[in-house]
């Protein structure tokens, strides 16, 4: 049984597949058509909808936006569903609704219901409303009509002059429904959602074949792309040991379930650097449902994570119920969508250990576009420096070849080397040119990757060693 | 916020027409509530349909194998070819699309079969379970292999004036070169849809998102093999169309039908959106190649021109396009004596088809290529050799299809805003950047627009109406033009309501439908509001003209005042006589007056002659001209467009805000075009970037942090709808701008004196490939 509230009513689903979307059921079993389907892959947002949840401390709401056709039924376990059927009140829009309809915002109207629930969704998180937030709220919406300028006006005029709207003055009765309804197993057939990992471990000795999600936004391709039946699925956002996040002995250890919305904070916080990666990572209803532990399970060549990960010498810890290894991210990418995971066995956590002040750590990510779209090439630097002479050099690249990558020739050929001087950035070069065979593909050349390689480390160099002249190296920035 | 230009002497009495009124679905759009084909309720039976596509990219068909397709769970039918009972090719102008493959497969991804089953789900799984077996031929795949092989959809067209070869031979400057611009994939958010539902006997109800429901209906009845008037064609609204829902929708209709007709059942068929984007046409990649000679200050002396469209396996709209393509190569510059030809290149890949600009866009790459040039080789500002070739009021106002540029405001508009941009501070201020930048590049530019309206198929250029005024004084408008977002209906609604004098509210504009309007023309080259308004127009001044009729007589006034009559304000007055439109109305009732009337436009003045490659085939021609600044990256090719500016001509505007949403939605998806839509093809002709992740269009984040965008001011000089200009597409090409910027700042690496090689679109790897090809050559300098 799947029991939340769908908009302000409980609703109990006893029967489905275990692959139905959440998409599909609203569209196909509740007939609330708002809710549109685009792409049916995470890629258009025209399927948003704004999920609500309890805070930690049952006090409080917390608001997502997630792409709905890449949302199996088990993530709505225990949390409130609002579509945007429900946003007015008879006659009466909503304050985003208004706006966008103030400010000319929909032509064709297809994206638009996916963008107000994007808006109604950051209408009700405490973030600032700017220009950058804005966009970041909206990164996971396209519109092929307007060229978005109204929709940001709109967005701008509605969340700087927030007034409290329906969902504010019913909170508390949906808070104690909330309360009352995250009690009770939760699950399909074939769809399970342990709250541990002994259940895990279980449900692994008895369903072997079954396929494990947290965030379902790259399994749930399978259903919705490839047409794929997929009757066993386990849910891991109800096991505790995977949802956690903290300091442990100089490492942070990021529970593998947890979705990066959930991480952003903390992670910014010990490594800042990676702060346009993660915005570019994926848009905002992607990262409030993908989780780490995913993006490094896939082994995908072009995640965006694993580079990271081999770059700042991270750690995968897996379990089976058992027995727990910790596995250098080094070793754990064997092959081209390959990981050194044994069958029952599933990712606990990700251990990164805690840079010093010695360490100059910069993520680069070149692609077509620069919001939600794959890297041609990802590439990582992290140096460790001792009065700018190279004590250590680690790096991690995705997109040039079948796995993701380290150059590890790097660490000999710049050992004991000053930073400072052109000549060790040439030598450098020198390395990352001779590094990859990488292929072309639809997002780039084998010739372009190569090329970007080399001249990422020299924007690297540049930036890392630019304090006087202030050469500038990037046409986009995130503050 | 931006200012809103209100329309200057209209004769439109300060009523609804020329307000910014909100869209006429916008507050369903915003709730939700608004229907597309697929929300709506259906019969309890409703099977769905699925296509079954080719992996093969050319061949012959050797045998197809469906008995795993038929005995696929849900499975109620399959149809091939050899089921259709009538036409079997559903191509819109001559030969050459099959409803499914006829024998031979020409591109990968061409739909087989199809499949009906008792879910989508089901249906689609259905679908990948035939062997096709098919003898594999070599492909076509570009257009020099076109070329090559001698394979052309459509014989070639010839434009020329003058002795080009003569004058470009004894030219002192002359420069070469050629210009590759990729295709566009339409990628509007809903995909297509279509459903059927047969009616008594052999009668059949379509419901399609399409721009053309008039050939729908043609298409469906003649693939039944019944006639037109068993066929009913219902159309609300498309989510987004581009042109992609031209002639690209009828086939799933045909489909839907076909399927309902033979299972007596409803059908409904949604393309999956990988499928969308493999099966259906798109915008057409050009190679062009000039050859021009100009004069010590930039000016064009001659020019010969070789467009090649990509037209893919069939010729669909190509001929059409192709021709606009030459029609505006010239873009708004005399190309002096000149000779172009136009070729319709035969490839192996999906027929493409219109998009927003209907091939116009391409050819005007060719003359902005060609400026650049021209300027790098004379160390000249682009601007200033673009305003020396403007046609001038003199001799240099013909088109090289000797068409007379009448009304030319296109000098005045640029001036205006090369001053509102500030272009020639900024102009310094960048230079004075990019000497300083040694990664970052800054690029400034500013280009015009000069777009023909008309369809250059001439029988194109009619519209029909139909109004019916109710005895609650209520009005209920339909007309032959499709609502894709562009805000027709709703201009449509301002039109009428301004000519009975009532307020919006009292209008409804309902879906375009083939039994209330016959034999419309389909909803593109931006056409819509022009001859759908002009045929609401006379529909509506029919009724009036009735009413004032009924009032005059029943005041035992004169019918010669029958003009003089005024409609405004929910009142009809003569004179000293007033009466409220509602009691008018109820009075011609009870009088047996009817209320009720359809309308006509065709468009004056237009003609062309092929044979002779003259004529005029526009009405007019729309103006407007952008100024962009971009910041490139020389390390990654990474661009970012920071700032542009907007000068566009829309004549009288009937609302402002729908005509800015339509030159920012225009310029924006010109933006993606030019930069990073990449539609990549590999060397078995199949397509890769093939779905929303590995094919970008434009997101939040790439609209232009400052965007100013204003209404040039006048009047349309020719009798159009109230003085207004069409919209739809003319902003798109504004987006050149972008691709002439960025060449600018790729351009400064030489310190302006050579010109970048950059294809479009202008890619991160483009760019970075260009900045190389300069580096190298002064390198080797």
């Amino acid at each position: 049984m799947i029991r939340f509230l769908l908009n302000d009513r409980i609703t109990e689903i006893e029967s489905a597949a275990s692959d139905l979307t959440v998409l599909e059921y609203l569209r196909d079993d509740k007939g609330l058509c708002g809710t549109k389907e685009g792409c049916a892959s995470g890629d258009c947002g025209a399927c948003t909808v704004s999920l609500v949840q309890l805070t930690k401390s049952d006090d409080a709401l917390s608001y997502k936006s997630i792409n709905s056709c890449v949302t199996f039924l088990s993530t709505l376990h225990g949390k409130q569903l609002i579509t945007v059927e429900h946003l007015a009140v008879n006659e009466d829009l909503h304050p985003v609704q208004q706006a966008m309809v103030d400010y000319h915002a929909s032509q064709c109207g297809f994206c638009t219901p996916g963008f107000v629930m994007s808006l109604f969704t950051f209408y009700h998180q405490n973030t600032e409303t700017n220009h950058q937030n804005i966009e970041s709220a909206l990164s996971g919406n396209l519109c092929r009509c307007t060229g978005y300028r109204p929709i940001i006006d709109a967005a701008m005029h509605s969340c700087s002059h927030r007034t409290a709207d329906q969902f504010d003055d019913r909170k508390q009765q949906t808070i104690s429904q909330l309360v009352q309804l995250k009690d009770g197993t939760a699950g399909l057939k074939g769809l399970f959602v342990p709250r541990s990992a002994q259940e895990l471990a279980q449900l692994l000795v008895e369903h072997p074949d079954a396929r494990l999600f947290s965030g379902s936004t790259d399994l749930a391709l399978e259903t919705t792309q490839q047409l794929k039946d997929l009757p066993c699925l386990i849910d891991l956002k109800g096991i505790k040991e995977l949802n956690q996040i903290g300091i442990e002995d100089n490492y942070l250890s990021i529970g593998a379930a947890l979705p990066f919305s959930e991480i952003e904070s903390l992670l910014l916080m010990h490594f800042a650097p990676l702060k346009e990666l993660l915005w570019r990572f994926a848009s905002v209803p992607i990262r409030n449902q993908a989780s780490l532990g995913g993006n490094v399970a896939n082994a995908s060549p072009i995640g965006d994570m694993p580079p990271v990960l081999l770059a700042l010498q991270a750690q995968i810890v897996t379990d089976n119920g058992n027995t727990q290894r910790m596995i250098a991210a080094a070793d754990f990418f064997t092959g081209y969508r390959r990981t050194a995971l044994q069958p029952n066995e599933w990712i606990r956590a990700i251990r990164l250990p805690l840079l010093t002040q010695n360490h100059i750590l910069r993520a680069y990510k070149v692609s077509k576009r620069f919001e939600d779209d794959i890297s041609a090439v990802c590439a990582v630097f992290c140096l460790r420096l001792n009065n700018h002479i190279i004590e250590a050099v680690n790096s991690g690249f995705g997109g040039v070849a079948a796995t993701p990558v380290s150059a590890i020739e790097l660490q000999s050929a710049l050992l004991g080397l000053d930073w400072r001087l052109s000549s060790t950035k040439e030598k450098g070069a020198e390395v990352l040119r001779h590094a990859f065979e990488p292929i072309d593909d639809v997002r780039a050349s084998a010739h372009y990757r190569k090329q970007i390689i080399e001249n990422l480390w020299h924007r690297y160099w540049l930036e890392t060693n630019n304090e006087e002249s202030k050469i500038e190296t990037r046409v986009i920035h995130y503050a | 916020m931006r200012k809103l230009i209100q329309p200057a002497g209209s004769n439109t009495q300060g009523s609804t027409v020329g307000k910014s009124r909100i869209h006429e679905s916008a507050i369903r759009h915003v709730t939700g509530s608004a229907q597309y084909v697929d929300d709506q309720v259906l019969p309890l039976n409703t099977a769905y349909a699925a296509v079954g596509i080719s992996e093969h990219t050319k061949g012959d068909i050797n045998s197809i194998d469906l008995d795993d397709v038929r005995s696929s769970e849900g499975v109620i039918d399959v149809i091939t070819i050899d089921d259709v009972p009538g036409h079997t090719d559903i191509a819109p102008v001559f030969t050459g699309d099959p409803v499914l493959a006829d024998k031979r497969i020409v591109f990968h991804g061409q739909p087989v079969f199809a499949v009906l089953a008792t879910s989508v789900r089901l249906a689609r799984q259905a679908a990948q379970k035939a062997t096709i077996n098919i003898s594999p031929q070599q492909p076509v795949l570009s257009t020099d292999s076109a070329h090559e092989a001698e394979e052309f959809v459509r014989p070639a067209h010839t434009m020329q004036r003058g002795d080009a070869n003569k004058t470009l031979s004894q030219a002192s400057q002359r420069i070469q070169g050629e210009i590759a611009i990729g295709g566009q994939e339409h990628m509007y958010l809903e995909g297509q849809v279509s459903v059927a539902v047969p009616q008594e006997q052999d009668r059949m109800l379509i419901y399609t998102s399409s721009q053309h429901p008039s050939e729908v209906q043609k298409l469906v009845a003649e693939v039944l093999g019944i006639k037109l008037h068993k066929v009913t064609v219902d159309m609300r609204r498309m989510g987004g169309g581009f042109g992609g829902k031209e002639t690209q929708a009828a086939q799933w209709a045909c489909i839907a039908a076909l399927l309902a007709a033979r299972n007596r059942i409803a059908v409904k068929i949604r393309l999956p959106r990988m499928q969308d984007m493999m099966v259906t046409g798109k915008r057409h990649p050009f190679l062009n190649r000039f050859d021009v000679s100009f004069n010590q200050h930039g000016r064009i002396t001659a020019t010969n021109i070789q467009i090649n469209g990509d037209c893919g396996h069939s010729a669909d709209l190509s001929d059409a396009i192709v021709d606009r393509a030459m029609f505006h190569a010239d873009n708004s510059y005399h190309l002096g004596d000149c000779h172009i030809v136009g070729h319709r290149c035969r490839t192996n890949t999906v027929s493409h088809t219109a998009f927003r600009g209907f091939g116009g866009p391409q050819g005007m790459m060719v003359a902005e290529a060609m400026i650049e040039k021209i300027a790098r080789r004379l160390d000249l500002d682009p601007l200033a050799v673009r305003k020396i070739n403007f046609y001038d009021n003199e001799e240099r106002n013909f088109t090289q299809y000797g068409m007379k540029i009448e009304h030319n405001i296109l000098p005045d508009l640029v001036a205006r805003l090369e001053t509102s941009s500030d272009y020639w501070a900024r102009r310094e201020a960048i230079t004075q950047y990019n000497k300083n930048s040694p990664v970052l590049k800054k690029g400034l530019a500013l280009t015009p627009v000069k777009f023909g309206i008309s369809f250059t198929a001439k029988h194109l250029n009619q519209a029909g109406a139909l109004v019916h005024v109710y005895t609650d004084g209520s009005v209920q408008v339909n007309h032959g033009g499709t609502e894709m977002g562009q805000g027709l209906h709703t201009k449509i609604g301002q039109i009428a309501a301004n000519e009975f004098g009532i307020s919006l509210d009292d209008i409804e504009v309902t879906a375009t439908r083939t039994d209330k309007v016959p034999n419309t023309s389909p909803t593109a080259a931006s056409s819509g509001t022009d001859i759908n308004g002009k045929a609401v127009q006379n529909a509506c001044i029919e009724i009036r003209n009735r009413l004032s009729e009924f009032y005059l007589k029943s005041l035992g006034l004169s019918k010669d005042l029958l003009t003089d009559v005024v409609f405004n304000h929910h009142q009809v007055s003569i004179e000293n006589h007033q009466i409220s439109f509602l009691e008018l109305v109820q009075q011609a009732y009870i009088g047996r007056v009817s209320l009720s009337t359809s309308g006509f436009y065709k468009t004056p003045k237009i003609h062309y002659d092929r044979a002779t490659g003259k004529g005029r085939p526009f009405f007019y021609f729309a103006y407007g001209a952008s100024c962009s600044e971009v910041t490139v990256d020389t390390l990654t090719g990474e661009c970012m467009v920071e700032r542009v500016d907007i000068l566009h001509d829309v004549g009288t505007s009937l609302n402002p805000a729908i005509d800015i949403g339509q030159i920012e939605g225009g310029f924006i998806q010109g933006m993606g075009w030019l930069t990073n839509e990449d539609l990549r093809w590999d060397d078995k002709g199949r397509l890769i970037s093939n779905n929303p992740a590995t094919y970008k269009i434009p997101a939040v984040g790439d609209t232009p942090k400052i965007f100013n965008v204003e209404l040039y001011p006048d009047p349309n000089p020719e009798d159009s709808i109230y003085h207004s200009k069409a919209v739809g597409e003319p902003p798109l090409m504004l987006a050149m701008s972008v691709w002439c910027a960025i060449k600018d700042s790729i351009s400064s690496l030489s310190e302006y004196r050579l010109d970048a090689d950059l294809p479009a679109p202008a890619t991160a790897e483009n760019i970075l490939m260009a900045c190389n090809k300069i580096r190298r050559a002064l390198e080797s300098q």
